[in-house]
């Protein structure tokens, strides 16, 4: 393999990487604090439609940005006030919020499709990316940077800070920690609110960086393979980050196998890998029994209403 | 409360797509008058309502009862095409044989076809505890490759101009119509028949009984005996064997063959029914109604004030939302503000 191909494989995989990673670590901290929001591919395609959408009209991909971190916020926030305000059943609104996604991201994104727009492109100036070496490190955008350091941020921030403690034990008992005094639905929310913007920031990766453009469907399911990612770690970032490239590394090996003409399987049985292989992962994962069952957060999915 | 809520929200749903339709520029009151009033008031429309209230009404009764168990199959759209291709496949095995007997074999083969692919996510979730959630919803995306490697591969119509679809069925393949010319096909009075006795089952069996402690008091359940392991295979081979059975009913009826736009999402609007219909049957058949009502309507909103056809979707999950929400006033009994609010929204 030449060094051109390889550097081209890397990046490619640290592309295709970071929406996964970015929209799972939003969501693993949801679940931390015992909130199972299945709405992630909904609230991904918001993102992507209003980052594209703002974009297109402003002319900046990074407005983009901030308009996707909105979009994200502003979906994530209907949930809440469903499974929180009103202790709707989870799974169900989750459900509910990813088909509103998929419809409403397809309404607002009806006049955009077609048009290009500027994308992200490389953060670093070019000088510092110019050999093809320095360039699998340096030659990102900037998202791919922030998925990064968010996850490292966030490990230590569960692990290592007050807030993290609080929002873990908010996670683990409920009832404790709100006899203790801390507020349950306030954290919870918070959470929530961090999934939505981590999620909008990932819709929009697609939209602004890998296929700068609108289609129906932009997301493709990505937002449902980042839930499994979180199941996958055990609820720890450092495995996140792991999973994500392998998933990352999964998907590049079909582009590029699509790419190459590979014969040997047809497009479509390369499309059906990354969702294959996620439940050959998911079930490996749990194959010594109690291992998933003790590492998920004990309030996972079940509503909390202080009285 | 627990049956004044659906039409509460519905009610919401009507009133909130108006502010919202309107935001965004088109015609607000007209849009929702064309979604909700005047698929009803075209006569000539009815049929087309029950031929999409079918298939909705037979997925989410399957659905129902899983969820009533706590067996949260969501990949039913999934299940709905694995029908439609096992089916398929003997249709196209039978292809210039003659005879009565194959319509029933393809059914039976839908039923099949829908069966084995929800029993991943039961075999899955029995043996090494995996979330039915996930596999049953990336099986989704995995069947909708197969029915494309199928059309676009081996079962393509060798006489279709390299179009990615298959043969035509034949007569004896085909679902009739209830009479002739309508386009009511035997599938729907069938679908409903099959409402029913799923609610004879789950109202007046021991099986039906074990399903609802499971999904209401597990411990209980397990205290008395119950089997969850059971109860997880029963409602996702149920719920599997009905999205196949509706699957091959529409492939063998509306399609009369396999194209890659078979895939219309069913599966997933079957969900939205199932809760608007309060997990029950004749609440389904209603609900399903109701959600067929939103589906041609959006057709006409379409045509009629520009309303693209992806609104559809957006309104059917507001009315989900909705739902949920006004769910709190079964559990709680609100005091004073929040039901006036509510009714003043109306």
């Amino acid at each position: 393999m030449s060094t051109a191909l390889l550097v081209s494989f890397a990046m490619t995989v640290a592309m295709a990487s970071t929406p996964i990673l970015l929209a799972s670590l939003g969501e693993l901290v949801a679940e931390k604090a015992g909130v199972l929001n299945l709405g992630v591919e909904g609230m991904m395609l918001i993102g992507a439609v209003t980052g594209f959408a703002a974009a297109a009209l402003t002319g900046s991909a990074y407005l983009g940005l901030l308009a996707a971190m909105l979009g994200g916020l502003l979906t994530s926030l209907i949930f809440a006030a469903l499974t929180l305000g009103l202790s709707a059943n989870q799974v169900a609104t989750g459900l509910a919020l990813t088909i509103f996604g998929v419809g409403a991201s397809a309404l607002i994104g009806a006049p955009f499709v077609g048009r290009t727009i500027e994308r992200l492109g490389p953060l670093l100036p070019q000088a510092l990316a110019g050999h093809p070496v320095l360039r699998v490190l340096f030659g990102y955008d900037l998202l791919v940077y922030l998925a990064l350091g968010l996850t490292a941020v966030v490990a230590w921030w569960l692990r290592y800070t007050r807030p993290g403690l609080v929002l873990r034990a908010v996670g683990e008992s409920d009832t404790s920690a709100h006899a203790i005094g801390y507020p349950v639905l306030a954290v919870r929310t918070g959470a929530v609110a961090f999934g939505g913007v981590l999620a909008g920031l990932a819709g929009a990766y697609f939209s602004l960086e890998l296929t700068p453009m609108w289609a129906d469907r932009l997301t493709a399911g990505r937002g449902w393979i980042a839930l499994a990612l979180v199941v996958f770690a055990s609820w720890r970032p450092a495995r996140l980050l792991a999973g994500a490239y392998l998933f990352g590394a999964v998907m590049t090996f079909e582009l590029h196998a699509k790419a190459a003409g590979f014969a040997l399987l047809p497009p479509e049985i390369l499309a059906m890998l990354p969702y294959l292989a996620t439940i050959l992962v998911l079930t490996l994962i749990s194959v010594r029994p109690g291992r998933v069952s003790t590492a998920a957060p004990a309030c996972l999915g079940k509503a909390f209403s202080p009285a | 409360m627990l049956y004044a809520t659906p039409f509460l929200a519905v009610a919401l749903t009507a009133a909130a797509g108006t502010i919202v339709f309107g935001l965004m520029g088109y015609d607000g009151p007209r849009a929702v008058r064309d979604i909700f009033v005047a698929p009803l008031a075209h006569p000539d429309r009815w049929p087309e309502l029950l031929v999409k209230a079918g298939p909705l009404a037979l997925i989410a009764t399957g659905l129902s009862v899983g969820f009533r168990a706590n067996v949260w199959n969501i990949g039913a759209e999934g299940q709905y095409i694995a029908g439609a291709i096992a089916g398929t496949g003997v249709a196209l095995a039978t292809w210039g044989l003659s005879g009565a007997w194959i319509l029933p074999a393809m059914c039976l083969a839908g039923m099949l076809g829908g069966m084995a692919w929800a029993a991943v996510p039961a075999f899955l979730r029995t043996r090494f505890g995996v979330s039915e959630i996930l596999t049953s919803l990336m099986l989704t995306y995995v069947a909708v490759q197969l029915l494309f490697l199928l059309v676009r591969g081996p079962w393509k119509d060798p006489e279709g101009f390299n179009f990615p679809q298959t043969r035509m069925f034949t007569p004896d393949q085909t679902l009739p119509a209830i009479s002739e010319g309508s386009l009511i096909h035997l599938g729907i009075p069938i679908a409903l028949l099959v409402a029913c006795i799923a609610w004879l089952l789950l109202a007046r069996t021991v099986a039906g009984y074990e399903v609802k402690v499971v999904g209401l008091a597990p411990a209980a359940a397990r205290h008395g005996g119950f089997s969850e392991r059971r109860t997880i295979w029963l409602t996702l081979l149920g719920a599997g064997g009905l999205a196949g059975l509706a699957g091959i009913f529409e492939a063998a009826g509306p399609f009369g063959q396999l194209t890659p736009q078979f895939p219309g999402g069913y599966g997933y609007t079957a969900i939205i029914v199932a809760f608007l219909g309060r997990l029950h049957p004749v609440g389904i058949i209603l609900a399903a109604l109701v959600l067929a009502v939103t589906h041609v309507g959006g057709e006409l909103a379409q045509t009629g004030v520009g309303l693209p056809q992806a609104a559809t979707g957006m309104f059917q999950a507001m009315l989900l939302f909705f739902l949920l929400a006004t769910d709190v006033l079964i559990r709680f009994r609100p005091v004073l503000a929040r039901p006036a609010r509510a009714r003043a929204a109306a």
